[in-house]
């Protein structure tokens, strides 16, 4: 138990103090995370352990070869992320397919996860990393509220999210994925929205993208994009954007699940995915 | 009234592509190719210049290609405009940034016949892909198209001068050329037309291209505003402000923007302006670009 829990960098000290200290808390605390992950009994593992074997180093340098091959050209560039923070909210747009080669397997993913009331992420990359990661990150986002009795700002989830890439990165078997983070600061009510990519950078912006939406989407958003704007001007702002998407790539992401964090914390928004988009 | 009009009338040429009937009779009269170059005494050739040139599976490759570059040009209502950057670049290394990348062609139409603020008739070619293949085989269009003039005595078509390119570029396909180009003119046969020729031999009449590294940067701010019945200052902005985004973004275009505005009597130049002063006058001006700061 404390094995498993060191591994997502508690202190044993502290944990021999929280566990000793309340019994009965230690069982809420198991049942909840295991609510939040979805597991039976705590089993907040970063991932599989078995899998991290690797027998010559030399298959760890082919490995790595092949590792940083197949980042710049799968289906991780399909993927749709967008996000835009505007005056008091922060959009996060991704796309519905979930791809595996050449099939589509599921047209209605959900490629998000609520960290916390006020903050939301939205991932793509390597199929299995994303989710494992997604919510590992999100139950010990849990985790840390219940213990301190605080919720940590976008900020300070962001900058654990960055160290916990960073540390994967530096590991035998990194997670290989991509990250929008988009929140509103629950004390300044100011939107903060972060991209993070699986080399572990960060990078706070008014708005940002993963995959090939970067390459169509950040000029749109260059020219018709203010921070002081409007939910409203926001999403015609992402109309604009999946608009051009649907006219120019050349792949059927299944439409956008867009989701909007304001203060009174993350909903849904429904959009029109079958509108038809006319090329000039 | 007026609006009744407009309702159930559309500008001329709107939707109007050119039929494939029609591009042979504008075609019918292209020379036959006779061009002997020497090539390299190896089996496969194609094989061995990509060998020598690609730098994307061997960086350190012998001979770097000129690239990475965006062009636009789209027709609207008042003509055609032209647009480009000014950047080439050989691997990482910025070979130059003040290169015209918008060729006029056919001889009565050359550039640096006369200088002159009136419209020059001809066609314009925009360069994208190797800076040399552009430069020598526009050039070759050129004569073609000069002695298209002498023969019928009338200017050539851009539909027939697109061919005789395809043709050209089709003839040496798999021989390593990298050219991806846009024809734009206007005729009294065909009114305003451009057409994309590349190195594959593709050829394809459109409303709106854009071409080069930088292209889905100019797609995304041009497929946002485009419309057929841009006014003429509204298109010459759009195509500015389009291209200026590609350079911004992109890493391989960059330098000066030149832009030019194909009408009925011939093309206009509309300045080959620096981006520079550009770019922050549409940032602190208009507030765009909001993911840069200018303060220190």
């Amino acid at each position: 138990m404390y094995g498993v829990l060191e591994r997502l960098g508690l202190r044993r000290s502290k944990l021999q103090l929280f566990f000793g200290r309340k019994k009965s808390a230690k069982r809420r605390l198991t049942q909840q995370v295991a609510d939040l992950t979805g597991a039976p009994g705590v089993k907040l593992t970063a991932r599989p352990s078995s899998l991290n074997h690797y027998s010559h180093s030399s298959s760890l340098i082919i490995y790595l070869l092949v590792f940083l091959f197949s980042i710049s050209c799968n289906a991780t560039c399909k993927e749709v992320l967008l996000g835009i923070a505007g005056k008091d909210f922060v959009i996060l747009a991704a796309s519905k397919a979930a791809m595996r080669g050449p099939t589509v397997l599921k047209a209605e993913d959900d490629k998000t996860r609520q960290l916390n009331k006020h903050t939301l992420m939205a991932f793509s990359g390597e199929s299995g990393d994303t989710v494992q990661f997604a919510e590992y990150i999100q139950a010990n986002a849990a985790l840390y509220s219940m213990r301190n009795d605080t919720e940590l700002s976008p900020s300070a989830v962001a900058n654990f999210v960055r160290g916990e890439l960073a540390r994967s990165l530096r590991s035998r078997s990194p997670y290989t994925v991509n990250l929008l983070l988009g929140g509103i600061d629950p004390v300044t009510e100011k939107p903060h929205l972060y991209w993070v990519d699986y080399l572990a950078s960060l990078a706070p912006l008014p708005y940002a993208a993963h995959g090939y939406a970067q390459y169509y989407c950040l000029s749109i958003l260059d020219k018709h994009h203010h921070p002081d704007c409007s939910l409203e001007e926001g999403l015609a702002l992402l109309t604009l954007c999946t608009d051009e998407l649907k006219r120019r790539l050349p792949i059927d992401y299944k439409g956008m699940l867009v989701k909007v964090v304001t203060k009174d914390g993350v909903r849904e928004i429904p959009v029109d995915n079958d509108k038809v988009v006319r090329s000039a | 009234m007026d609006k009744l009009v407009a309702q159930y009338s559309r500008p001329p040429h709107q939707n109007e592509m050119y039929s494939e009937q029609e591009q042979q009779d504008l075609t019918a009269s292209v020379p036959p190719l006779s061009l002997k170059f020497s090539l390299p005494p190896v089996d496969n050739r194609s094989a061995f210049l990509r060998a020598m040139t690609d730098d994307h599976s061997n960086p350190s490759c012998p001979i770097k290609l000129a690239h990475g570059t965006t062009t636009l040009a789209f027709r609207f209502q008042g003509g055609i405009i032209v647009c480009t950057d000014s950047r080439a670049t050989a691997g990482n290394w910025i070979a130059s940034q003040t290169v015209k990348k918008v060729i006029p062609v056919s001889r009565l139409s050359r550039g640096e016949d006369k200088k002159t603020n009136e419209p020059t008739p001809g066609l314009l070619g925009t360069m994208a892909g190797g800076a040399a293949d552009c430069q020598y085989w526009l050039r070759y269009l050129s004569q073609q198209c000069t002695l298209h003039e002498i023969r019928h005595k009338r200017r050539i078509t851009v539909a027939a001068a697109s061919k005789i390119l395809a043709n050209l570029t089709y003839a040496y396909k798999g021989y390593g050329l990298s050219m991806g180009t846009m024809l734009a003119g206007m005729t009294p046969q065909e009114g305003p037309a451009l057409y994309y020729i590349d190195s594959d031999g593709t050829r394809l009449p459109g409303n709106l291209f854009c071409v080069g590294s930088g292209q889905t940067f100019a797609y995304g701010v041009l497929d946002a505003e485009y419309k057929y019945e841009l006014t003429e200052e509204e298109a010459l902005n759009l195509g500015r402000r389009a291209i200026l985004a590609a350079m911004h973004r992109d890493a391989y275009s960059g330098g000066f923007i030149n832009l030019y505005h194909v009408k009925e009597e011939g093309w206009v130049h509309h300045g080959f302006d620096d981006m520079n002063p550009i770019f922050w006058d549409t940032k602190l001006q208009k507030g765009e670009f909001s993911n840069v700061t200018s303060a220190l």
